[in-house]
Parts: structure tokens; C-alpha cells; sequence
């Protein structure tokens, strides 16, 4: 029974880092508060009421400079040493909100009360995620109804999950294990099931749990049979006849819109004009296209996603 | 100070003894006596909340309660004990028994508005109640968009409805504070001679004014929605699903001041009363409490860091919470340095303020962890928030309230509790809170999440742990209401100053008269007169000399 943690394992760089500074913090709010601690019982010996301690004090002018002297000494000694813990925490929160480059893109969808996770190679799972050790993983993350919060305890990473809108969260993990996925946004009754495990496997263990895994096609595959299920390529696609913008090489450009604004056309931008059509219509359009609100669920909007992504390199020539 | 004559008419308490004499004063002592016994009872009642859930956390299964039971309790444990328990505690009891007496008043600037709060906050409190009867509310106490406006199929509108009144009755109160503090100080009681506790309850006063309409206006929109379906919050409709947090958090961290700031003014006055010495660096107390009542405005962005916001925005918020720190480390400096060369005693209220010193430093230094970016990260929505605000909310705020009720007891009643009890009580609530919390910051770091009715096996040692401590801390709080109701029947009569406490209020009668004082009295000097620690000390709990005969007079008329 007393076999209990006291300290998370920690298995990436970041974590390590962060554990660094908590314990920094731990080190200098333990100093100050057995300071204060053992000051206020000393005081309470010393000076209690009838003890013989001489309590001499200076009066007047004298008074009001020390008093001022040491006023000022606690004012500015905590202001350092909290604008540099700040700028240091402030450092390591920069990191975890800049991934890299060549991270690998995994994708996972938050809805009450499950995981869901699509990998590139189009392998799904619930509540797990699987990740090679040694590479950077990039979670690109939404929810379909409230907002969750996708924690990794081991990692010290957390990040909300939010309705309409993709958050991201990276992390490369070292050893491979099995850690805690918790929810953390409170998101209704079973809030507290809704956790898992993120496995972390040998490099050689996750091709083999890839190509052994339940996927059939690719993502961006997935999503051109979505594209056609959903009629979207009646409008968007080669051979269509009404005027609709064309997605080739529209992944990651700039695009034009009707009330002369411009966004990047990122994931968010897509999800928002599949669902949301009339708030971003593209200049020299007609606001034409239907709200998929509600009939679309968001991994099969991911897919779509992928798809669209797929197409970044082709014939951007098409493309207004 | 000033001399004092016989009070004319009797005192408070002898004015009325039917239920519709209490109901129907303006006198602001009584009110505050009404006041006190309606958020007795939602505490209570808040209290039962939170030991069935750390009843049901006994066990990593959650067997004591369903899952959707447990979130109808945490939610009602939060609702309850911080808008009808902690934002009115010290402000609307002590501060609405003594603010009229500390600055030598014979009431609040408006004794009828004083009474309309009262009964609005009664009326929100019903809703509430209501809303509780009536099957619960599962949102938490922070109402989180779009699961409150689209899928919580609970009671969300009557329990919004309660907290959305209840906010009236604290605009009320703080814009009587506000006018009475500026108005109605007695002759020669300038600025910079009020209590550091009518310095507290001013900031107080202008939390509420501001920062109480956004949290009206947030629920609202939040009715809206759920009512009629305007996207506002949930982007399903159109909505921004962080808008309402950006509103709520920026009502609600003010808020969390609200409930620190009067602590901060207690600890002042019962610190430096006890230790027979003059407090600390004054000024200095009295700017601190308006800096963070000003800062807090502004550092409300440190509950999203990892909502979504930009990464620049959180490094200006986090920079923010570190600053509002500053006067908070400024003040428990400064009671510490009282306490040196004074002649310290030791009764109750003095050891529940020396506690309140000492978890307020651990709650406030925990805080700066969570103020850090990254270890936010990490910690934000674990038990290491639970904890921490905890420590400031429950280690602070409840602890000097309570020491505060203890302090002035004699005052408001005009009868003397058992010492020896009261001070067994503080060191029980001392000791039990400590258990209760203290391995709360350890699952944090682990990683366990809040609001979660079953858990990983591997944090039960620490959450039983906790359990074991929360039952402590109930015998803690249960022990004040049985003794101070014993007090009140069969305690010794108290004398007009029992504690050889400067300031006006205790130079009346206690209980004392309606009218406050026989004549207004005429300040002359700053609020504390302790003398010079080498001089000899009168026995506090013999009582203070000089004033004796009206404190006899008082007793005489005190409670029958």
C-alpha cells in the first residue's frame, strides 16, 4: 500500500526541463515559507508576553529609514527573483508552443467520452495513441461537442480541445512505456473515463504496429471518398460545372475573401467553411455552398482535411 | 481618544425580539447578524458537499456516489461556498458590523439598501436551493461554455439565476461601503487613520462595483444561449467558446480577491493587536491592498494558458500574476515584522490568524508555480490547483474569518466564549486543513485531474490521506458552532474591550447601543495606539481598564 508514487516519470526533454524549474520553485517557495514559519514561531517565543527579550526599538526618523531599508529589500529582492522564474517558465512555454518542422502530424478528435485517434496512414484507434520513440509528434486536435483537454502527464504537456477550432501539442518521447492520458476540461458525466494511454514504442515496434494496424487507406484516401460522399466534389471537384473554388494547392496560401479581409487557408479555415460557409466566402464567389453543421462528424471532416492537404502540390494553376 | 458618555438608548439586541424586529432592521449590526446566520448555513451546507465527495474519493473506483451525482456535487460545493459563503463572509458580517464603527458612523451611508442586499442574497440563495432540490446542476462552478448553454441537461439557467441575484446583493453592499467610508468618517478620521481592516473592505467594495455587473452581464448571455439559442459561446451557433471564459475569469479572479482582501484586513488587526505593537509599515499596508485590487483586474488571462490564447497574451498575463504577488508578499512580511519586540499573546483569535499567516504564505507561493508558464502546463486542472486555492480560499479566508469571528464575538454578542476551546478548535482546523491539502499538491504534480470521480489506483494512499483530513477539519468547524452557541446562553458578560484593542469600536459598550456611540467621537490619532512593548501590560483577559463602567453598562443590557 505505501508502494506510491511521489514523482511522475518524465520521458521527454521538455518534461525534464519542466521538472527542473518545479523544482527550482519548490526549492525557493520551501525557503521563503519555513522562513516565515520559523520566524513567527520564533518571534512568538521570544516576544510573548512577560519574556524578559529586550525590545529596544529606534524611534522617529531613525525608525522610518530602516523600516524603509527593509521595505524595500523585500519589495525588490521577490521582483527579481520572480521576473526571472517567470522569464525562464516563459522560455520553456515558448518551446512547447513552437513545434517542429518535421514533426509528425497525428491527428485526434474529443468527443464525451472518448479519444479518437487517425493516423496519417489512415490507422485509427480509441484511447490510445500509439507513437514511435525518438520523433517529434505533432497532435493536431479538435472536439466535437464541448471542450476536453488532452493531458499528458508524463510528457507535462497539456492542451484544450476546442469545439470549431484545431489546437495543437507536440512532444517527442524517449523511452518506450505506457503512459496516462487524462482529460482534464471537465466535459460532463463520464469526464473521469475519459482517459487512456499513450504507448510509446521502439521505432521498429511502431512500422510493425502500423502495417499490422486496422487501416485499409491512407487519410487523404479516406478523404476522397468522403469528398465524393458528401457531394463536395459535385461543386469543387475537376469536372464540375457550378462556379466553386478549386482546392488544388489551396493547403497553406493566402486566400481572398468577399469582404476584402484574407486568411490562410489552414485546417481551421477548412473546417470553417465546410461548417460555417457563409462567415468566409472567397472573392468572386457566390455564397452558394450549404452548411454541413451537424451531418459531418469531425474525423470524417479531418480526412477531408488530409485530402485537401494532399492536393497542396497539385496544379495550384487552377486556383484563383 | 476621545471620552465617551453613557449610551442613551439600550443596546442592539434589546431593540427587538420578534422574528419581524431582525427582518425588517436597518440597523447594520443586525443585519450583519442575519447575515451571519444565512452563510452559517450555506457553509454547512457547502461543507456536507465536499465531504461526500471526499468521501466518494475514498476509493479509486468512486464507489460512494454515481458519476452524475458527483458532478451535481462538486458543482453545488463550488456554487454555494463561493457566492453565497466566501464572496459575502467577512464583508457582509464584519464588515457590515464594524465598518459604521471603526470609522465612528452611526450606520451605513444607506440602512435600507444595506437591508435590500441582505434580502437579495437571500432570494439568490433560494434559487440556488431551488435548483438543488429540484435534481442539481453539473456544470462546476465555473459554468464552462458550450457545455452549459448545449449539452448539460441539468438545472444550468436556476443555479445562473441565483448566482446572477446574488451579484446584486454584492454590488449593494459595496457601493454602501464605498459612499460610508467616504462620507460618514467621524471628525479627524482621515485616510490615513482607518483601520487597515476599512482599508480592505474599500478595495473590497471596489471589486464589487466593478467586476460583479460582468459576471450579470456573462450570465446572461449564457441564459441566452441556452434559452433561446443565440450563438454566442458554442461555435456550433457561431459562437466563440473562449469568450465566456475571457468573461468569467475576468469577474471571478477579481472575485478571488474579494475573498482575500477582507482576510488581509482581519489578520491586520487582530496581529497587531495581539502582539501589542503597532503594525508594520501602515502606509504601506493600506497601498498593498488597493494594488491588488487594481492588478487583480488584469491577471484574469492565467486561467487560459492552455485554453487556446495566444502565446504572447499568456506571457503578458503570467507577468501580470507575478506582479500581484508582490504586495501579497509585501503583507505577510509585514505581519511578521509586527510580531518582532512586541509582547505577544495568544488567544484564540491571535492563533487563528497566526495560522492564517502561514497557509496564506503557502498558498500564495504555490501561486506563483501556477503563474509560470510552462509548470502551468503541467499543473493547470490538477489537484495542484485544487490545492493552492485552497490554501488561499480555506488556509486564508475561512481561517480569518473564523479568528475574526472570535476576535469581535464579545463585541457583536457581548458575551465571552471558552478560550481554552476556541483555541483547541484553531489548532484542530490547523492541523486538518494541513492533512486535507497538503497531499493534494503532491497528486497535482502526479498528475490527477480535478473534477474526477474515479481515478488511477495509484493515487489512493494520497487521496485517503486527504479523506482523513477532511474528517478532522469537520470536527474543526463544528466545534466553534457548538461552543459560541454555548456563549451565548451561559458565557461571562464581556467588558467594552476585552483584548485592550485600540479603534473605536471598542471604546462602546458591547453589545452595542442602536445609535453606535453616545456621541461621535473625535479622532485624534491614528488607528493603533499599542504602547511602547517595554511598558508593562494590562491582562487582556482580565480586561480593559477605563473603559470598565460602560462595559458594565453594556453587559447589564446585553443578551437576557
Amino acid at each position: 500500500m505505501w508502494n506510491f508514487p511521489l514523482h511522475p516519470p518524465a520521458d521527454t526533454p521538455l518534461a525534464t526541463r519542466v521538472d527542473h524549474l518545479f523544482y527550482t520553485w519548490l526549492g525557493l517557495a520551501g525557503v521563503v515559507t519555513i522562513a516565515v514559519f520559523f520566524l513567527i514561531v520564533y518571534f512568538s517565543v521570544k516576544y510573548r508576553h512577560g519574556s524578559k527579550a529586550d525590545r529596544a526599538m529606534p524611534t522617529g526618523a531613525e525608525l522610518r529609514r530602516e523600516s524603509h531599508r527593509i521595505e524595500f529589500a523585500w519589495i525588490a529582492t521577490p521582483l527579481v527573483i520572480f521576473l526571472g522564474m517567470g522569464f525562464w517558465a516563459a522560455d520553456l512555454y515558448y518551446v512547447h508552443a513552437s513545434p517542429v518542422a518535421n514533426a509528425t502530424e497525428v491527428y485526434a478528435v474529443g468527443k464525451q467520452w472518448m479519444w479518437k485517434i487517425e493516423h496519417i496512414g489512415g490507422q485509427r484507434e480509441i484511447d490510445e495513441l500509439h507513437v514511435p520513440a525518438g520523433r517529434p509528434i505533432k497532435l493536431i486536435m479538435t472536439s466535437q461537442d464541448v471542450i476536453h483537454s488532452f493531458f499528458m502527464p508524463a510528457f507535462r504537456i497539456k492542451q484544450d480541445v476546442l469545439p470549431g477550432r484545431y489546437t495543437i501539442l507536440w512532444f517527442t518521447a524517449e523511452h518506450p512505456g505506457d503512459y496516462h492520458l487524462f482529460c482534464t476540461q471537465y466535459c460532463g458525466t463520464d469526464h473521469a473515463r475519459m482517459i487512456g494511454h499513450v504507448v510509446v514504442m521502439a521505432p521498429a515496434d511502431f512500422q510493425k504496429w502500423l502495417t499490422g494496424g486496422n487501416a485499409q487507406q491512407s487519410m487523404a484516401e479516406e478523404g476522397a471518398g468522403r469528398f465524393r460522399q458528401y457531394g463536395c466534389s459535385g461543386c469543387h471537384g475537376a469536372n464540375a460545372s457550378v462556379h466553386a473554388p478549386k482546392l488544388e494547392g489551396l493547403f497553406g496560401r493566402r486566400v481572398q475573401l468577399s469582404d476584402g479581409t484574407s486568411v490562410i487557408a489552414d485546417e481551421r479555415y477548412i473546417h470553417d467553411s465546410v461548417m460555417l460557409p457563409r462567415s468566409q466566402v472567397v472573392a468572386g464567389y457566390a455564397p452558394i455552398m450549404p452548411s454541413f453543421q451537424g451531418q459531418i462528424a469531425e474525423e470524417d471532416l479531418l480526412d477531408i482535411i488530409e485530402y485537401i492537404k494532399s492536393l497542396r502540390d497539385a496544379n495550384p494553376g487552377l486556383v484563383k | 481618544m476621545s471620552t465617551l458618555m453613557l449610551p442613551v438608548r439600550g443596546n442592539y439586541l434589546d431593540e427587538g425580539f420578534s422574528l419581524w424586529s431582525w427582518l425588517s432592521s436597518v440597523d447594520h449590526k443586525r443585519i450583519a447578524i442575519l447575515y451571519t446566520i444565512s452563510i452559517t448555513m450555506f457553509f454547512f451546507v457547502g461543507g456536507v458537499a465536499a465531504s461526500l465527495i471526499r468521501l466518494n474519493l475514498v476509493t479509486p473506483t468512486g464507489d460512494f456516489v454515481s458519476a452524475e451525482t458527483y458532478n451535481k456535487l462538486f458543482t453545488m460545493h463550488g456554487v454555494i461556498m463561493v457566492w453565497f459563503f466566501l464572496i459575502p463572509s467577512i464583508p457582509s458580517t464584519l464588515g457590515n458590523f464594524l465598518v459604521p464603527l471603526m470609522i465612528g458612523a452611526r450606520d451605513m451611508a444607506f440602512p435600507r439598501l444595506n437591508l435590500a442586499s441582505w434580502y437579495l442574497y437571500i432570494g439568490g440563495g433560494l434559487f440556488t436551493v431551488g435548483a438543488l432540490i429540484a435534481g442539481g446542476v453539473d456544470t462546476g462552478w465555473t459554468f464552462y461554455t458550450p457545455y452549459s448553454t448545449m449539452f448539460s441537461n441539468t438545472h444550468v439557467i436556476a443555479a445562473a439565476a441565483g448566482v446572477f441575484i446574488v451579484g446584486f446583493s454584492s454590488i449593494l453592499t459595496g457601493i454602501n461601503f464605498i459612499v460610508t467610508i467616504h462620507k460618514m468618517r467621524a471628525p479627524g478620521m482621515t485616510w490615513f487613520r482607518l483601520p487597515l481592516f476599512i482599508w480592505s473592505m474599500y478595495a473590497t467594495a471596489i471589486i464589487f462595483v466593478l467586476a460583479t455587473p460582468v459576471l450579470a452581464m456573462t450570465l446572461f448571455l449564457l441564459a441566452i444561449e441556452r434559452f433561446a439559442g443565440v450563438g454566442v459561446f458554442d461555435p456550433a451557433l457561431g459562437g466563440d467558446p473562449l469568450l465566456f471564459q475571457h468573461l468569467f475569469w475576468f469577474y471571478s479572479h477579481p472575485a478571488v480577491y474579494v475573498m482575500i482582501l477582507p482576510a488581509m484586513g482581519v489578520a491586520s488587526e487582530i496581529i497587531t493587536c495581539f502582539a501589542r505593537k503597532n503594525v508594520f509599515a501602515y502606509r504601506s499596508m493600506a497601498f498593498a491592498v488597493l494594488a491588488i485590487a487594481v492588478i487583480g483586474f488584469l491577471v484574469w488571462g492565467h486561467h487560459m494558458f492552455v485554453a487556446g490564447t495566444s502565446v504572447y497574451s499568456s506571457i503578458v498575463f503570467s507577468i501580470l500574476s507575478f506582479l500581484v504577488a508582490i504586495p501579497s508578499a509585501i503583507k505577510v512580511f509585514n505581519w511578521t515584522a509586527t510580531l518582532y519586540k512586541g509582547s505577544i499573546h495568544f488567544e484564540a483569535p491571535m492563533l487563528y490568524l497566526l495560522g492564517f499567516v502561514g497557509l496564506f504564505t503557502v498558498g500564495g507561493m504555490t501561486g506563483l508555480f501556477l503563474a509560470s508558464l510552462a509548470l502551468d502546463v503541467h499543473l493547470h486542472d490538477t489537484y495542484f490547483v485544487i490545492a493552492h486555492f485552497h490554501y488561499i480560499m480555506v488556509g486564508g479566508s475561512v481561517m480569518a474569518f473564523l479568528g475574526a469571528i472570535h476576535f469581535w464575538w464579545p463585541k457583536i454578542t457581548g458575551r465571552m466564549y471558552s478560550d481554552r476551546w476556541a483555541r483547541f478548535a484553531a489548532i484542530v482546523v490547523f492541523i486538518g486543513f494541513n492533512l486535507t491539502f497538503f497531499p493534494q499538491f503532491v497528486l497535482g504534480y502526479l498528475g490527477m485531474p480535478r473534477r474526477y470521480h474515479e481515478y488511477p489506483p495509484e493515487f489512493q494512499v494520497l487521496n485517503v490521506l486527504s479523506s482523513a483530513g477532511a474528517s478532522v477539519l469537520a470536527v474543526g468547524y463544528l466545534l466553534p458552532l457548538l461552543y459560541l452557541l454555548w456563549s451565548l446562553k451561559y458565557g461571562p458578560r464581556a467588558t467594552a474591550n476585552p483584548w485592550g484593542a485600540t479603534g473605536l469600536e471598542w471604546q462602546t459598550s458591547s453589545p452595542p447601543p442602536v445609535d453606535n456611540f453616545a456621541s461621535i467621537p473625535i479622532v485624534t490619532a491614528p488607528p493603533y495606539q499599542y504602547e511602547p512593548p517595554e511598558g508593562p501590560h494590562p491582562n487582556p483577559s482580565a480586561g480593559q481598564k477605563g473603559e470598565g463602567s460602560e462595559g458594565a453598562v453594556g453587559a447589564r443590557d446585553g443578551l437576557s
